[in-house]
């Protein structure tokens, strides 16, 4: 059993042990390791269409875990408030937001955003006063949109479940000596959700980071990191891909580490 | 919160939850209105979308069978085999693994999956493509072996990517197994064998149930590990989607393709959730 348990455990660990040994091989060939070297980290770093991919990665996964933890946070208060009718609806809504997969949620927004702008666009053309009317277009904002949904459920879910654990009595203490909900909230309930909003901060963050399928359809001539590498390895996996990778691999295990600290205290609370 | 007069209290609790009502509005609810009213239509003669009122796209569906009979016969497969592979190590985990390494132990399956699935994907082409295994077995003699490209190629990597998500669930059942139950057994002359069977495998059940229903889900709608390690040959319906959406620009087929492949996704979790009902009561996982 052991020996199986074992062996499971080199299957999870062997691949990722390679792409990492590779990003430091010296020479170009990604299965013959042929020396130490550190080369390929700088070649990655002075790849500016690498680096802009990152660039427009860590902005996207920023803006829209940023807004997920904000406003997911906010439904999950307000959907405490809630009559039980509509508090299916958004329970079912959120749930259909992780449930269908995200090459779906990519194309129907991609329908969706395209009959809106095809509608939008020759409006604004028509009432614009200069000569170059803005249009919308695919691109960052979509991106951030679509991955706003699916994070954003996952915020409202773990905020729903900390609040939920959450004691009572000491709330109504709180009003009982006069506070103001505001006051109540900033000192007493904000205090003790916020490792749990930061816990799905960090996780929307990895999501939005890691997502191929979704930023594929909605990114228009916007490039994230998983499509950079996505499009490298159909040319043919090289060291510099190993290395991105393994900073990639890199980050988002801090990030998870961070998060899962974050989450262990409402066990500890 | 709830300390302030009835009007007030409402407008407050409508602030609360607009942002994100009207997020899922317009991404979600919208968008879905967008792709069904799509999917009746017909493809521009210079690709995308015309407006018309047609079956014609849902009874084209046929033409595509080979994405959903790949999809359908190997999510559930996938899933099947994550569990044979899953469930020993969830045993392991919860009942043989001493205190001091199980919290380790279990984050170390865990933190694969919250690293990016196309890195750990990729990571498959090189260990099965020429130069990886089979360049291994040519020097022991055995010639032209090709793994790549194979639905075999899809399975492994089905198999690596969603382990963790179905070692988790059992993990958690079995934790919550009382161990005086196993104990009981074997005072009463049961064998290791019997008391798993009689004991251990119904107490996890629920836990198996939501590993299956978890992973086959996702894998419904994969489109990394068949584009990947199947290479263009082992199609599912998310390549489908990809090819006629961004290659071929059939709008109209591609929405009533996705149209399906969300009623089948529903048909799945209605499913799962009857056969969860049945088993032990709806139980949640923690997965992160």
């Amino acid at each position: 059993m052991r020996a199986l348990v074992t062996a499971v455990y080199l299957f999870l660990y062997t691949p990722i042990a390679l792409v990492v040994l590779f990003s430091f091989n010296a020479g170009r060939n990604a299965s013959d390791f042929t020396g130490f070297s550190t080369q390929w980290y700088g070649k990655a770093l002075a790849n500016t269409f690498l680096m802009e991919a990152l660039q427009n990665s860590l902005t996207i996964a920023f803006t829209s875990a940023g807004l997920a933890a904000i406003f997911g946070t906010m439904a999950a208060i307000g959907m405490e408030r809630l009559g039980a009718r509509a508090r299916a609806v958004f329970d079912g809504l959120f749930a259909a937001a992780i449930v269908v997969p995200g090459v779906v949620i990519g194309i129907a927004t991609l329908v969706a955003l395209v009959e809106v702008f095809g509608f939008v666009n020759p409006l604004i053309a028509a009432v614009w006063p200069g000569e170059q009317a803005p249009k919308l277009s695919l691109g960052y904002g979509s991106i951030i949109a679509a991955h706003g949904l699916f994070t954003m459920a996952l915020v409202t879910m773990i905020v729903k479940a900390r609040i939920a654990s959450l004691g009572r009595d000491i709330v109504e203490a709180s009003s009982d000596l006069y506070a103001t909900p505001f006051t109540t909230f900033r000192q007493i309930v904000l205090p003790q959700i916020l490792p749990s909003i930061l816990a799905g901060f960090l996780l929307a963050f990895t999501f939005s980071f890691d997502d191929f399928i979704i930023a594929f359809f909605v990114a228009g001539s916007n490039t994230t990191l998983p499509i950079y590498v996505f499009a490298s390895i159909r040319r043919g996996v090289t060291p510099e891909i190993n290395a991105i990778a393994t900073m990639v691999l890199v980050a988002s295990l801090g990030l998870i580490l961070i998060a899962r600290f974050l989450m262990r205290e409402k066990t500890t609370n | 919160m709830p300390f302030t007069p009835a009007t007030n209290r409402r407008l407050v609790t409508a602030a609360l939850v607009s942002p994100a009502s009207i997020w899922l509005f317009v991404f979600l609810v919208l968008p879905f209105i967008a792709i069904i009213v799509f999917a009746f239509g017909e493809r521009a003669p210079e690709g995308g979308y015309q407006a018309a009122f047609t079956f014609a796209q849902f009874a084209n569906l046929g033409s595509r069978a080979a994405a959903f009979k790949n999809t359908l016969i190997l999510a559930p497969i996938g899933a099947f085999a994550c569990l044979l592979v899953a469930y020993p190590v969830a045993y392991y985990l919860a009942v043989k693994a001493s205190a001091k390494y199980r919290l380790l132990l279990v984050s170390l399956v865990v933190v694969p999956f919250w690293t990016s699935l196309l890195v750990r994907t990729y990571a498959w082409m090189y260990i099965l493509g020429a130069r990886g295994i089979p360049h291994l077995l040519e020097m022991v003699g055995i010639e032209n072996v090709r793994l790549l490209n194979t639905p075999g190629a899809v399975l492994l990597g089905i198999v690596y990517g969603y382990l963790p998500l179905m070692i988790m669930p059992i993990y958690v059942s079995l934790e919550k197994l009382d161990r005086r139950l196993l104990e009981a057994s074997a005072d009463l002359g049961a064998r290791p064998l019997s008391t798993f069977f009689g004991i251990t495998l119904p107490l996890s059940l629920p836990g198996v149930m939501t590993g299956i229903a978890l992973v086959t889900i996702l894998l419904l709608g994969e489109y990394l590990i068949p584009q990947l390690l199947g290479g263009g040959k082992v199609f599912f319906i998310g390549n489908a989607l990809v090819d006629l959406f961004l290659q071929s620009r059939n709008w109209p087929f591609g929405s009533a393709i996705a149209v399906t492949l969300v009623v089948v996704v529903v048909i799945v979790v209605l499913i799962a959730m009857r056969i969860a009902w049945r088993v032990a009561g709806t139980r949640q996982v923690d997965l992160v």
